[in-house]
Protein backbone atom coordinates (compact mmCIF):
# COMPACT_ATOMS: atom_id res chain seq x y z
CA UNK A 1 0.00 0.00 0.00
CA UNK A 2 1.99 2.87 -1.05
CA UNK A 3 0.28 5.58 -2.61
CA UNK A 4 1.32 9.39 -3.15
CA UNK A 5 0.25 11.42 0.00
CA UNK A 6 -2.81 14.00 -1.39
CA UNK A 7 -1.98 17.69 -0.35
CA UNK A 8 -4.91 17.18 1.37
CA UNK A 9 -4.00 14.00 3.39
CA UNK A 10 -0.47 15.51 4.01
CA UNK A 11 -2.55 18.67 5.70
CA UNK A 12 -4.98 16.60 7.97
CA UNK A 13 -1.56 14.81 9.34
CA UNK A 14 -0.32 18.60 10.82
CA UNK A 15 -3.95 18.70 12.59
CA UNK A 16 -4.38 18.70 16.26
CA UNK A 17 -7.41 16.89 18.29
CA UNK A 18 -9.21 20.12 17.98
CA UNK A 19 -8.75 20.58 14.57
CA UNK A 20 -9.74 17.12 13.71
CA UNK A 21 -12.65 17.33 15.22
CA UNK A 22 -13.81 20.10 13.39
CA UNK A 23 -12.64 18.64 10.26
CA UNK A 24 -14.25 15.23 10.49
CA UNK A 25 -17.49 17.21 11.15
CA UNK A 26 -17.74 19.34 8.54
CA UNK A 27 -16.50 16.17 6.51
CA UNK A 28 -13.25 17.57 4.78
CA UNK A 29 -12.07 14.18 5.19
CA UNK A 30 -13.45 10.79 6.52
CA UNK A 31 -11.72 8.82 9.74
CA UNK A 32 -11.12 5.79 7.41
CA UNK A 33 -8.86 8.50 5.27
CA UNK A 34 -7.10 10.03 8.36
CA UNK A 35 -6.67 6.34 9.85
CA UNK A 36 -5.39 5.25 6.61
CA UNK A 37 -2.74 8.50 6.40
CA UNK A 38 -1.28 7.93 9.77
CA UNK A 39 -0.66 4.11 8.81
CA UNK A 40 1.16 5.04 5.79
CA UNK A 41 3.07 7.57 7.79
CA UNK A 42 3.96 5.19 10.42
CA UNK A 43 5.12 2.36 7.75
CA UNK A 44 7.24 4.99 6.59
CA UNK A 45 9.02 6.65 9.69
CA UNK A 46 8.65 3.97 12.58
CA UNK A 47 11.49 1.68 11.66
CA UNK A 48 13.52 4.58 12.19
CA UNK A 49 12.00 6.34 15.12
CA UNK A 50 10.70 2.55 17.24
CA UNK A 51 8.36 4.81 18.48
CA UNK A 52 5.55 1.71 18.37
CA UNK A 53 5.92 -1.09 19.02
CA UNK A 54 3.05 -2.56 17.86
CA UNK A 55 0.59 -1.21 15.29
CA UNK A 56 -3.61 -2.03 15.21
CA UNK A 57 -3.36 -1.23 12.14
CA UNK A 58 -7.20 -3.60 11.26
CA UNK A 59 -8.50 -2.58 13.97
CA UNK A 60 -8.03 1.10 14.11
CA UNK A 61 -9.58 0.69 10.46
CA UNK A 62 -12.42 -0.93 11.76
CA UNK A 63 -12.67 1.63 14.77
CA UNK A 64 -12.25 4.50 11.56
CA UNK A 65 -15.18 2.77 9.60
CA UNK A 66 -17.55 2.69 12.97
CA UNK A 67 -16.99 6.36 13.60
CA UNK A 68 -17.73 6.94 10.49
CA UNK A 69 -20.48 5.31 9.67
CA UNK A 70 -22.05 7.00 13.18
CA UNK A 71 -21.19 10.62 11.93
CA UNK A 72 -22.87 9.70 8.77
CA UNK A 73 -26.29 8.81 10.99
CA UNK A 74 -25.44 12.40 12.82
CA UNK A 75 -24.74 9.71 16.36
CA UNK A 76 -21.27 10.46 16.76
CA UNK A 77 -19.49 11.47 19.62
CA UNK A 78 -17.86 14.96 19.65
CA UNK A 79 -14.30 13.45 19.04
CA UNK A 80 -15.30 10.20 16.89
CA UNK A 81 -12.61 8.81 14.63
CA UNK A 82 -9.30 10.94 15.96
CA UNK A 83 -6.57 8.33 15.88
CA UNK A 84 -4.18 8.48 19.05
CA UNK A 85 -1.78 5.96 20.77
CA UNK A 86 -1.57 4.04 23.88
CA UNK A 87 1.79 4.21 25.67
CA UNK A 88 2.34 0.41 26.16
CA UNK A 89 1.80 0.53 29.43
CA UNK A 90 -2.01 0.11 29.58
CA UNK A 91 -3.93 -3.15 29.43
CA UNK A 92 -5.89 -3.33 25.81
CA UNK A 93 -8.04 -6.45 25.42
CA UNK A 94 -6.76 -8.87 22.67
CA UNK A 95 -3.84 -6.79 21.99
CA UNK A 96 -0.02 -7.27 23.50
CA UNK A 97 0.71 -5.34 26.25
CA UNK A 98 4.41 -5.64 26.73
CA UNK A 99 5.22 -2.52 29.32
CA UNK A 100 8.69 -2.53 27.30
CA UNK A 101 9.49 -5.88 28.84
CA UNK A 102 10.61 -9.48 27.57
CA UNK A 103 8.45 -10.66 30.82
CA UNK A 104 5.48 -9.42 28.82
CA UNK A 105 6.53 -9.87 25.35
CA UNK A 106 3.60 -13.14 25.13
CA UNK A 107 1.21 -11.02 27.14
CA UNK A 108 -1.85 -10.35 24.99
CA UNK A 109 -4.32 -8.45 27.77
CA UNK A 110 -7.57 -9.88 28.93
CA UNK A 111 -9.85 -6.80 29.71
CA UNK A 112 -9.28 -3.16 28.70
CA UNK A 113 -7.68 -0.86 31.22
CA UNK A 114 -10.39 1.88 32.48
CA UNK A 115 -8.53 4.56 30.57
CA UNK A 116 -8.96 2.78 27.30
CA UNK A 117 -12.24 1.72 27.65
CA UNK A 118 -13.32 5.18 28.11
CA UNK A 119 -11.10 6.81 24.67
CA UNK A 120 -12.97 3.84 22.98
CA UNK A 121 -16.47 4.70 24.19
CA UNK A 122 -15.38 8.29 23.05
CA UNK A 123 -14.99 6.69 19.67
CA UNK A 124 -11.19 7.46 19.56
CA UNK A 125 -9.33 5.64 16.80
CA UNK A 126 -6.27 3.17 18.85
CA UNK A 127 -3.02 3.37 15.99
CA UNK A 128 -0.73 1.26 18.19
CA UNK A 129 1.02 0.90 21.39
CA UNK A 130 4.20 2.97 21.81
CA UNK A 131 7.25 1.92 23.21
CA UNK A 132 8.88 2.95 26.92
CA UNK A 133 11.60 2.38 29.53
CA UNK A 134 10.65 -0.81 30.78
CA UNK A 135 8.34 -0.90 33.51
CA UNK A 136 8.48 2.91 33.09
CA UNK A 137 11.81 2.49 35.14
CA UNK A 138 13.92 4.76 32.93
CA UNK A 139 14.33 8.64 31.96
CA UNK A 140 15.97 8.10 28.14
CA UNK A 141 13.57 5.06 26.95
CA UNK A 142 16.78 2.76 26.84
CA UNK A 143 15.68 0.19 29.49
CA UNK A 144 12.98 -1.16 26.63
CA UNK A 145 13.22 -4.58 25.57
CA UNK A 146 12.87 -3.21 22.04
CA UNK A 147 15.32 -1.13 21.74
CA UNK A 148 15.69 2.44 22.47
CA UNK A 149 13.54 5.52 20.60
CA UNK A 150 15.17 8.18 18.49
CA UNK A 151 13.98 11.57 19.38
CA UNK A 152 12.23 13.34 15.99
CA UNK A 153 14.22 16.17 16.22
CA UNK A 154 17.56 14.54 16.02
CA UNK A 155 18.33 10.99 15.56
CA UNK A 156 20.98 10.73 17.66
CA UNK A 157 19.15 11.88 20.86
CA UNK A 158 17.13 10.55 23.15
CA UNK A 159 13.30 11.52 23.36
CA UNK A 160 13.25 11.44 27.34
CA UNK A 161 11.52 9.00 29.26
CA UNK A 162 9.46 6.26 30.28
CA UNK A 163 6.84 8.10 27.76
CA UNK A 164 9.61 8.50 25.05
CA UNK A 165 7.58 6.14 22.48
CA UNK A 166 4.63 8.83 23.25
CA UNK A 167 6.49 11.44 22.97
CA UNK A 168 8.20 10.69 19.72
CA UNK A 169 5.14 9.68 17.95
CA UNK A 170 3.43 12.41 18.59
CA UNK A 171 6.38 14.78 17.88
CA UNK A 172 6.75 13.29 14.63
CA UNK A 173 3.62 13.47 13.57
CA UNK A 174 2.76 9.63 13.31
CA UNK A 175 -0.70 10.10 15.75
CA UNK A 176 -1.97 13.39 16.75
CA UNK A 177 -1.84 12.54 20.88
CA UNK A 178 -0.76 9.57 22.59
CA UNK A 179 -1.37 8.81 26.55
CA UNK A 180 1.44 8.18 28.89
CA UNK A 181 2.13 8.03 32.29
CA UNK A 182 4.62 9.38 35.02
CA UNK A 183 6.08 8.62 38.22
CA UNK A 184 8.82 10.46 38.74
CA UNK A 185 8.34 12.52 35.34
CA UNK A 186 8.20 10.48 32.76
CA UNK A 187 5.20 12.45 31.02
CA UNK A 188 6.45 16.07 31.72
CA UNK A 189 10.50 15.22 30.71
CA UNK A 190 9.96 13.38 27.30
CA UNK A 191 7.11 16.66 26.48
CA UNK A 192 10.37 19.04 27.51
CA UNK A 193 12.72 16.67 25.44
CA UNK A 194 10.52 16.11 22.39
CA UNK A 195 8.71 20.29 22.52
CA UNK A 196 5.11 18.49 23.54
CA UNK A 197 2.47 19.84 26.19
CA UNK A 198 2.64 16.84 28.57
CA UNK A 199 0.63 17.13 31.92
CA UNK A 200 0.33 14.71 34.78
CA UNK A 201 -3.04 15.20 36.81
CA UNK A 202 -3.54 15.06 40.64
CA UNK A 203 -2.63 11.37 42.18
CA UNK A 204 -5.80 9.86 41.82
CA UNK A 205 -7.24 11.85 38.89
CA UNK A 206 -7.17 8.70 36.26
CA UNK A 207 -8.15 5.50 36.84
CA UNK A 208 -4.88 3.33 37.34
CA UNK A 209 -7.22 0.37 37.07
CA UNK A 210 -5.66 -1.26 34.18
CA UNK A 211 -2.24 0.55 34.06
CA UNK A 212 0.45 -1.76 34.92
CA UNK A 213 2.01 -0.88 38.50
CA UNK A 214 5.05 0.67 38.69
CA UNK A 215 5.22 2.34 42.13
CA UNK A 216 1.34 3.12 42.98
CA UNK A 217 1.71 5.71 45.26
CA UNK A 218 3.23 7.82 42.12
CA UNK A 219 1.77 6.45 39.22
CA UNK A 220 -0.57 8.61 37.49
CA UNK A 221 -1.53 8.81 33.95
CA UNK A 222 -1.72 11.72 31.50
CA UNK A 223 -1.14 13.17 27.94
CA UNK A 224 1.45 14.10 25.36
CA UNK A 225 -0.29 16.34 22.54
CA UNK A 226 0.89 19.12 20.53
CA UNK A 227 -1.27 21.64 22.55
CA UNK A 228 -2.84 22.55 25.71
CA UNK A 229 -6.35 22.69 24.14
CA UNK A 230 -5.72 19.10 22.68
CA UNK A 231 -4.93 18.30 26.10
CA UNK A 232 -7.91 19.79 27.77
CA UNK A 233 -9.81 17.44 25.55
CA UNK A 234 -7.79 14.39 26.24
CA UNK A 235 -7.90 14.70 30.13
CA UNK A 236 -11.83 15.08 29.77
CA UNK A 237 -11.83 11.95 28.29
CA UNK A 238 -9.59 10.29 31.11
CA UNK A 239 -10.69 11.77 33.83
CA UNK A 240 -12.70 10.63 36.79
CA UNK A 241 -13.74 8.68 39.74
CA UNK A 242 -13.59 4.89 39.02
CA UNK A 243 -14.89 2.51 41.46
CA UNK A 244 -12.37 -0.41 40.39
CA UNK A 245 -8.94 1.72 41.33
CA UNK A 246 -9.22 1.83 45.09
CA UNK A 247 -7.15 5.08 44.75
CA UNK A 248 -8.71 6.75 42.81
CA UNK A 249 -10.73 10.01 43.88
CA UNK A 250 -14.56 11.07 43.78
CA UNK A 251 -13.64 14.57 42.82
CA UNK A 252 -15.95 15.91 39.86
CA UNK A 253 -13.88 16.92 36.65
CA UNK A 254 -14.44 20.05 35.65
CA UNK A 255 -15.08 21.16 32.25
CA UNK A 256 -11.20 21.70 30.94
CA UNK A 257 -12.12 23.49 27.93
CA UNK A 258 -14.77 26.00 29.72
CA UNK A 259 -11.80 27.93 31.25
CA UNK A 260 -9.06 27.81 29.04
CA UNK A 261 -9.31 31.30 27.76
CA UNK A 262 -9.60 32.80 31.25
CA UNK A 263 -6.95 35.89 31.98
CA UNK A 264 -3.96 35.98 34.29
CA UNK A 265 -4.31 39.19 36.27
CA UNK A 266 -3.27 38.99 39.78
CA UNK A 267 -2.12 35.21 39.33
CA UNK A 268 1.10 34.44 41.56
CA UNK A 269 3.94 32.64 40.26
CA UNK A 270 6.08 30.68 42.93
CA UNK A 271 9.63 30.70 41.50
CA UNK A 272 11.79 27.63 43.67
CA UNK A 273 15.13 29.28 43.84
CA UNK A 274 16.32 25.36 43.86
CA UNK A 275 15.20 25.10 40.18
CA UNK A 276 17.31 28.28 39.24
CA UNK A 277 20.73 27.05 40.71
CA UNK A 278 23.47 25.36 39.75
CA UNK A 279 23.10 22.44 37.51
CA UNK A 280 20.39 24.79 35.20
CA UNK A 281 21.89 25.10 31.71
CA UNK A 282 21.92 28.84 31.56
CA UNK A 283 20.40 29.23 27.75
CA UNK A 284 17.63 27.24 29.12
CA UNK A 285 17.50 29.35 32.29
CA UNK A 286 17.58 32.46 29.92
CA UNK A 287 14.53 30.91 27.99
CA UNK A 288 12.58 29.69 30.35
CA UNK A 289 12.85 33.67 32.26
CA UNK A 290 11.69 34.59 29.13
CA UNK A 291 8.58 32.36 29.75
CA UNK A 292 7.63 33.89 32.70
CA UNK A 293 8.29 37.30 31.19
CA UNK A 294 5.25 36.19 28.93
CA UNK A 295 2.96 35.26 31.90
CA UNK A 296 4.05 38.78 33.48
CA UNK A 297 2.63 40.79 30.35
CA UNK A 298 -0.70 39.39 31.09
CA UNK A 299 -0.62 40.52 34.84
CA UNK A 300 0.84 37.59 36.67
CA UNK A 301 3.14 38.28 39.44
CA UNK A 302 6.68 36.22 40.14
CA UNK A 303 7.67 35.93 43.34
CA UNK A 304 11.07 33.68 44.63
CA UNK A 305 9.98 30.77 46.79
CA UNK A 306 11.86 28.41 48.51
CA UNK A 307 11.63 24.68 48.38
CA UNK A 308 13.86 23.89 51.11
CA UNK A 309 13.90 19.86 51.25
CA UNK A 310 13.63 19.51 47.44
CA UNK A 311 17.21 18.43 46.98
CA UNK A 312 16.41 15.50 49.06
CA UNK A 313 13.70 14.48 46.41
CA UNK A 314 15.54 12.51 44.24
CA UNK A 315 16.82 10.37 47.18
CA UNK A 316 13.67 9.37 49.02
CA UNK A 317 12.09 9.22 45.42
CA UNK A 318 14.71 6.04 44.99
CA UNK A 319 14.31 4.36 48.12
CA UNK A 320 10.03 4.49 47.50
CA UNK A 321 9.99 3.75 44.07
CA UNK A 322 11.90 0.70 44.34
CA UNK A 323 10.46 -0.16 47.53
CA UNK A 324 7.22 -0.24 45.47
CA UNK A 325 8.25 -1.71 42.51
CA UNK A 326 9.70 -4.76 44.70
CA UNK A 327 6.26 -5.45 45.45
CA UNK A 328 4.71 -5.01 42.33
CA UNK A 329 6.75 -7.12 40.52
CA UNK A 330 6.45 -10.18 42.72
CA UNK A 331 3.73 -10.83 40.42
CA UNK A 332 5.46 -11.89 37.94
CA UNK A 333 6.69 -15.38 38.92
CA UNK A 334 5.81 -17.58 35.76
CA UNK A 335 3.28 -19.34 36.73
CA UNK A 336 -0.14 -17.59 35.46
CA UNK A 337 1.43 -15.31 32.51
CA UNK A 338 4.02 -13.88 30.89
CA UNK A 339 7.33 -15.41 30.06
CA UNK A 340 8.52 -18.95 31.86
CA UNK A 341 12.66 -19.38 31.44
CA UNK A 342 13.28 -22.87 29.68
CA UNK A 343 13.53 -26.23 31.62
CA UNK A 344 13.38 -24.97 35.36
CA UNK A 345 14.55 -27.97 37.62
CA UNK A 346 12.71 -26.89 40.64
CA UNK A 347 10.38 -24.05 41.51
CA UNK A 348 13.05 -22.13 42.79
CA UNK A 349 14.93 -22.59 40.05
CA UNK A 350 11.80 -21.69 37.93
CA UNK A 351 11.35 -18.02 39.54
CA UNK A 352 14.96 -17.02 39.86
CA UNK A 353 15.50 -17.84 36.06
CA UNK A 354 12.50 -16.70 34.51
CA UNK A 355 13.20 -13.11 36.59
CA UNK A 356 17.05 -13.04 36.01
CA UNK A 357 16.00 -13.64 32.34
CA UNK A 358 12.56 -11.70 31.96
CA UNK A 359 13.93 -8.68 34.01
CA UNK A 360 16.78 -5.99 32.22
CA UNK A 361 19.36 -4.13 34.11
CA UNK A 362 17.66 -1.73 35.44
CA UNK A 363 14.28 -3.15 36.35
CA UNK A 364 16.51 -6.01 38.59
CA UNK A 365 18.56 -3.15 39.88
CA UNK A 366 15.36 -0.95 41.22
CA UNK A 367 13.88 -4.60 42.84
CA UNK A 368 17.00 -5.32 44.40
CA UNK A 369 17.04 -1.60 45.72
CA UNK A 370 13.71 -1.88 47.15
CA UNK A 371 14.23 -5.54 48.61
CA UNK A 372 17.17 -4.05 50.83
CA UNK A 373 15.33 -1.02 52.03
CA UNK A 374 12.39 -2.93 52.90
CA UNK A 375 14.53 -5.63 54.19
CA UNK A 376 14.98 -6.33 57.96
CA UNK A 377 17.22 -4.06 59.86
CA UNK A 378 16.93 -1.57 57.37
CA UNK A 379 13.38 -0.73 57.01
CA UNK A 380 13.83 2.12 59.31
CA UNK A 381 17.05 3.87 57.88
CA UNK A 382 15.67 3.66 54.22
CA UNK A 383 12.04 3.36 53.79
CA UNK A 384 10.36 4.81 56.83
CA UNK A 385 13.14 7.64 56.87
CA UNK A 386 12.27 8.35 52.91
CA UNK A 387 8.52 8.58 54.08
CA UNK A 388 9.62 11.54 56.63
CA UNK A 389 11.55 12.98 53.93
CA UNK A 390 8.18 12.91 51.64
CA UNK A 391 6.14 14.29 54.24
CA UNK A 392 9.03 17.33 54.89
CA UNK A 393 8.66 17.98 50.71
CA UNK A 394 5.36 18.08 50.75
CA UNK A 395 5.30 20.75 53.50
CA UNK A 396 7.27 22.82 51.52
CA UNK A 397 4.96 22.74 48.59
CA UNK A 398 1.50 23.30 51.06
CA UNK A 399 3.54 26.35 52.40
CA UNK A 400 4.66 27.28 48.93
CA UNK A 401 0.54 27.52 47.84
CA UNK A 402 0.00 29.66 50.98
CA UNK A 403 2.10 32.28 49.31
CA UNK A 404 1.37 31.61 45.45
CA UNK A 405 -1.04 30.07 43.04
CA UNK A 406 1.26 28.16 41.35
CA UNK A 407 4.78 27.16 40.74
CA UNK A 408 7.02 27.10 37.86
CA UNK A 409 10.37 27.10 36.60
CA UNK A 410 12.36 24.22 34.11
CA UNK A 411 11.10 20.68 33.41
CA UNK A 412 14.88 19.92 32.78
CA UNK A 413 17.92 21.31 33.03
CA UNK A 414 18.79 20.97 29.83
CA UNK A 415 18.02 19.28 26.82
CA UNK A 416 17.99 16.23 25.10
CA UNK A 417 21.23 14.12 25.39
CA UNK A 418 22.89 11.92 23.42
CA UNK A 419 21.67 8.14 23.10
CA UNK A 420 24.12 6.16 25.05
CA UNK A 421 25.59 9.05 27.02
CA UNK A 422 23.63 8.27 30.29
CA UNK A 423 23.38 4.39 30.70
CA UNK A 424 26.43 3.65 32.63
CA UNK A 425 25.57 5.73 35.19
CA UNK A 426 22.32 5.50 36.90
CA UNK A 427 22.83 8.19 39.46
CA UNK A 428 23.13 10.72 36.91
CA UNK A 429 19.75 9.21 34.55
CA UNK A 430 17.85 9.40 37.94
CA UNK A 431 19.08 12.86 38.48
CA UNK A 432 17.27 14.10 35.44
CA UNK A 433 14.28 14.09 37.19
CA UNK A 434 15.55 16.77 39.98
CA UNK A 435 12.88 18.92 39.08
CA UNK A 436 9.91 16.68 38.53
CA UNK A 437 10.00 13.92 41.30
CA UNK A 438 8.76 16.11 44.12
CA UNK A 439 5.54 16.54 41.85
CA UNK A 440 4.97 13.15 42.56
CA UNK A 441 6.12 12.65 45.90
CA UNK A 442 3.33 15.04 46.76
CA UNK A 443 0.88 13.83 44.47
CA UNK A 444 0.72 17.32 42.80
CA UNK A 445 -0.36 17.74 39.29
CA UNK A 446 1.96 19.09 36.95
CA UNK A 447 2.42 20.33 33.09
CA UNK A 448 5.04 20.77 30.84
CA UNK A 449 4.71 23.45 27.91
CA UNK A 450 6.90 24.06 25.43
CA UNK A 451 8.95 27.55 26.32
CA UNK A 452 11.76 28.09 23.54
CA UNK A 453 14.63 26.03 21.58
CA UNK A 454 18.39 26.12 22.16
CA UNK A 455 20.28 25.22 19.66
CA UNK A 456 17.69 23.79 17.77
CA UNK A 457 16.23 22.04 20.27
CA UNK A 458 12.72 22.23 22.51
CA UNK A 459 12.64 23.16 26.42
CA UNK A 460 9.83 22.66 28.20
CA UNK A 461 8.42 25.24 31.34
CA UNK A 462 6.91 23.01 34.06
CA UNK A 463 3.70 24.76 35.71
CA UNK A 464 2.63 22.55 39.25
CA UNK A 465 -0.64 23.61 40.94
CA UNK A 466 -2.66 22.64 43.84
CA UNK A 467 -4.16 19.58 44.35
CA UNK A 468 -7.08 19.04 41.15
CA UNK A 469 -5.95 21.99 39.46
CA UNK A 470 -5.70 20.73 36.30
CA UNK A 471 -8.24 23.58 34.70
CA UNK A 472 -5.74 26.07 35.43
CA UNK A 473 -2.93 24.78 34.27
CA UNK A 474 -4.75 24.20 31.04
CA UNK A 475 -5.26 27.59 31.25
CA UNK A 476 -1.81 28.81 31.79
CA UNK A 477 -0.51 26.61 29.19
CA UNK A 478 -3.22 27.92 26.12
CA UNK A 479 -3.01 31.44 27.41
CA UNK A 480 0.96 31.12 26.80
CA UNK A 481 0.62 29.02 23.62
CA UNK A 482 -1.60 32.18 22.87
CA UNK A 483 0.85 34.43 22.86
CA UNK A 484 4.06 32.33 21.35
CA UNK A 485 4.63 29.68 19.11
CA UNK A 486 7.06 27.66 20.50
CA UNK A 487 4.50 24.47 20.21
CA UNK A 488 3.81 25.37 16.75
CA UNK A 489 7.66 24.00 16.20
CA UNK A 490 8.11 20.71 14.86
CA UNK A 491 10.69 18.29 14.05
CA UNK A 492 11.94 17.43 9.82
CA UNK A 493 11.37 14.06 10.91
CA UNK B 1 26.82 -0.24 55.49
CA UNK B 2 29.19 -0.76 52.68
CA UNK B 3 27.32 -3.58 50.91
CA UNK B 4 29.89 -6.51 49.99
CA UNK B 5 28.99 -9.21 47.10
CA UNK B 6 27.37 -11.48 49.21
CA UNK B 7 24.77 -9.03 50.70
CA UNK B 8 23.99 -8.83 46.69
CA UNK B 9 23.52 -12.60 46.50
CA UNK B 10 21.73 -12.43 49.62
CA UNK B 11 19.41 -9.47 48.27
CA UNK B 12 18.98 -11.22 44.64
CA UNK B 13 17.53 -14.32 46.44
CA UNK B 14 15.23 -12.53 48.67
CA UNK B 15 14.11 -11.02 45.10
CA UNK B 16 14.29 -14.10 43.54
CA UNK B 17 16.59 -13.30 41.01
CA UNK B 18 19.57 -15.15 39.36
CA UNK B 19 22.71 -13.29 38.26
CA UNK B 20 25.30 -14.15 37.00
CA UNK B 21 28.95 -13.71 38.73
CA UNK B 22 29.55 -10.49 35.78
CA UNK B 23 26.02 -9.35 36.72
CA UNK B 24 26.76 -9.65 40.68
CA UNK B 25 29.53 -7.73 40.61
CA UNK B 26 28.06 -5.12 38.39
CA UNK B 27 25.41 -4.90 40.55
CA UNK B 28 27.53 -4.02 43.56
CA UNK B 29 29.38 -1.32 42.06
CA UNK B 30 25.79 0.51 40.74
CA UNK B 31 23.71 0.00 43.84
CA UNK B 32 27.07 0.97 46.16
CA UNK B 33 26.41 4.33 44.25
CA UNK B 34 22.85 4.55 44.08
CA UNK B 35 23.20 3.87 47.92
CA UNK B 36 25.68 6.91 48.78
CA UNK B 37 22.91 9.15 46.43
CA UNK B 38 20.21 8.23 48.41
CA UNK B 39 22.14 8.34 52.11
CA UNK B 40 22.56 12.15 51.33
CA UNK B 41 18.62 12.19 52.98
CA UNK B 42 20.32 11.21 56.57
CA UNK B 43 21.73 14.10 56.82
CA UNK B 44 18.14 16.09 57.47
CA UNK B 45 16.72 15.99 60.77
CA UNK B 46 13.33 13.96 60.62
CA UNK B 47 12.68 13.72 64.59
CA UNK B 48 8.78 14.10 65.08
CA UNK B 49 8.01 13.85 61.36
CA UNK B 50 4.97 11.44 60.69
CA UNK B 51 5.75 9.07 57.42
CA UNK B 52 3.60 9.89 54.54
CA UNK B 53 2.84 7.12 52.98
CA UNK B 54 0.52 8.79 50.00
CA UNK B 55 0.85 12.19 48.62
CA UNK B 56 -3.10 13.27 50.19
CA UNK B 57 -2.48 11.12 53.31
CA UNK B 58 -5.79 9.08 52.06
CA UNK B 59 -6.54 5.80 53.59
CA UNK B 60 -7.82 2.74 52.17
CA UNK B 61 -11.68 2.95 50.45
CA UNK B 62 -13.70 0.22 51.23
CA UNK B 63 -16.57 -1.51 49.22
CA UNK B 64 -19.44 -4.15 50.05
CA UNK B 65 -17.96 -7.99 49.80
CA UNK B 66 -20.14 -9.11 46.43
CA UNK B 67 -18.55 -10.43 43.92
CA UNK B 68 -17.53 -8.21 40.74
CA UNK B 69 -15.65 -10.52 38.47
CA UNK B 70 -17.24 -12.73 35.99
CA UNK B 71 -15.69 -16.16 35.67
CA UNK B 72 -12.83 -16.10 33.12
CA UNK B 73 -11.21 -19.26 34.02
CA UNK B 74 -10.56 -20.18 30.41
CA UNK B 75 -9.85 -16.90 28.95
CA UNK B 76 -6.92 -16.48 31.75
CA UNK B 77 -5.69 -20.09 31.54
CA UNK B 78 -4.88 -19.48 28.31
CA UNK B 79 -2.07 -16.70 29.06
CA UNK B 80 -0.25 -19.32 31.63
CA UNK B 81 3.32 -20.81 30.48
CA UNK B 82 1.98 -24.87 31.39
CA UNK B 83 -1.50 -25.73 32.24
CA UNK B 84 -3.20 -29.33 32.27
CA UNK B 85 -7.16 -29.66 33.05
CA UNK B 86 -7.66 -26.15 34.19
CA UNK B 87 -4.77 -25.87 36.63
CA UNK B 88 -1.65 -24.08 36.22
CA UNK B 89 1.47 -26.41 36.16
CA UNK B 90 5.02 -25.73 38.01
CA UNK B 91 8.07 -27.80 38.73
CA UNK B 92 7.72 -30.95 41.19
CA UNK B 93 6.93 -29.01 44.97
CA UNK B 94 6.93 -32.22 46.63
CA UNK B 95 9.41 -35.56 45.74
Amino acid sequence: MTSEMTPKMNDALKQGVAELARSLARKDFTSVELTRAYLERIDQHNPELNAYVTVTGEQALAQAQAADQARAAGTAAPYAGIPFAHKDIFCTSGVRTACGSRMLDNFIAPYDATVVEKMRQAGMVMLGKTNMDEFAMGSSNETSWYGPVKNPWNHTLVPGGSSGGSAAAVAAHLCPAATATDTGGSIRQPASFCGLTGIKPTYGRVSRWGMIAFASSLDQAGVLTRSAEDAAILMQMMSGFDPKDSTSVDVPVPDYLATLDQPLKGLRIGLPKQHFAVGLNPEVEKQIRAALSEFEKQGAVLKEISLDNSHLSVSAYYVLAPAEASANLSRYDGVRFGYRCDKPVDLEDMYKRTRGEGFGDEVKRRIMIGTYALSAGYYDAYYIKAQKVRRLIKDDFDRAFREVDVIMGPTSPHTAFPLGSKTKDPVTMYLEDIYTIAVNLAGLPGLSVPAGLVNGLPIGLQIVGRDFSEAQLLNLAHRFQQATDWHTHTPGV
Amino acid sequence: MALELKDIAYIAHLARLQLGAAEQSEALSRITNILSMIDQMQAVDTAGVEPLAHGFDASQRLRDDVVTETNQRDLLLKLAPSVDQGLFLVPKVLE
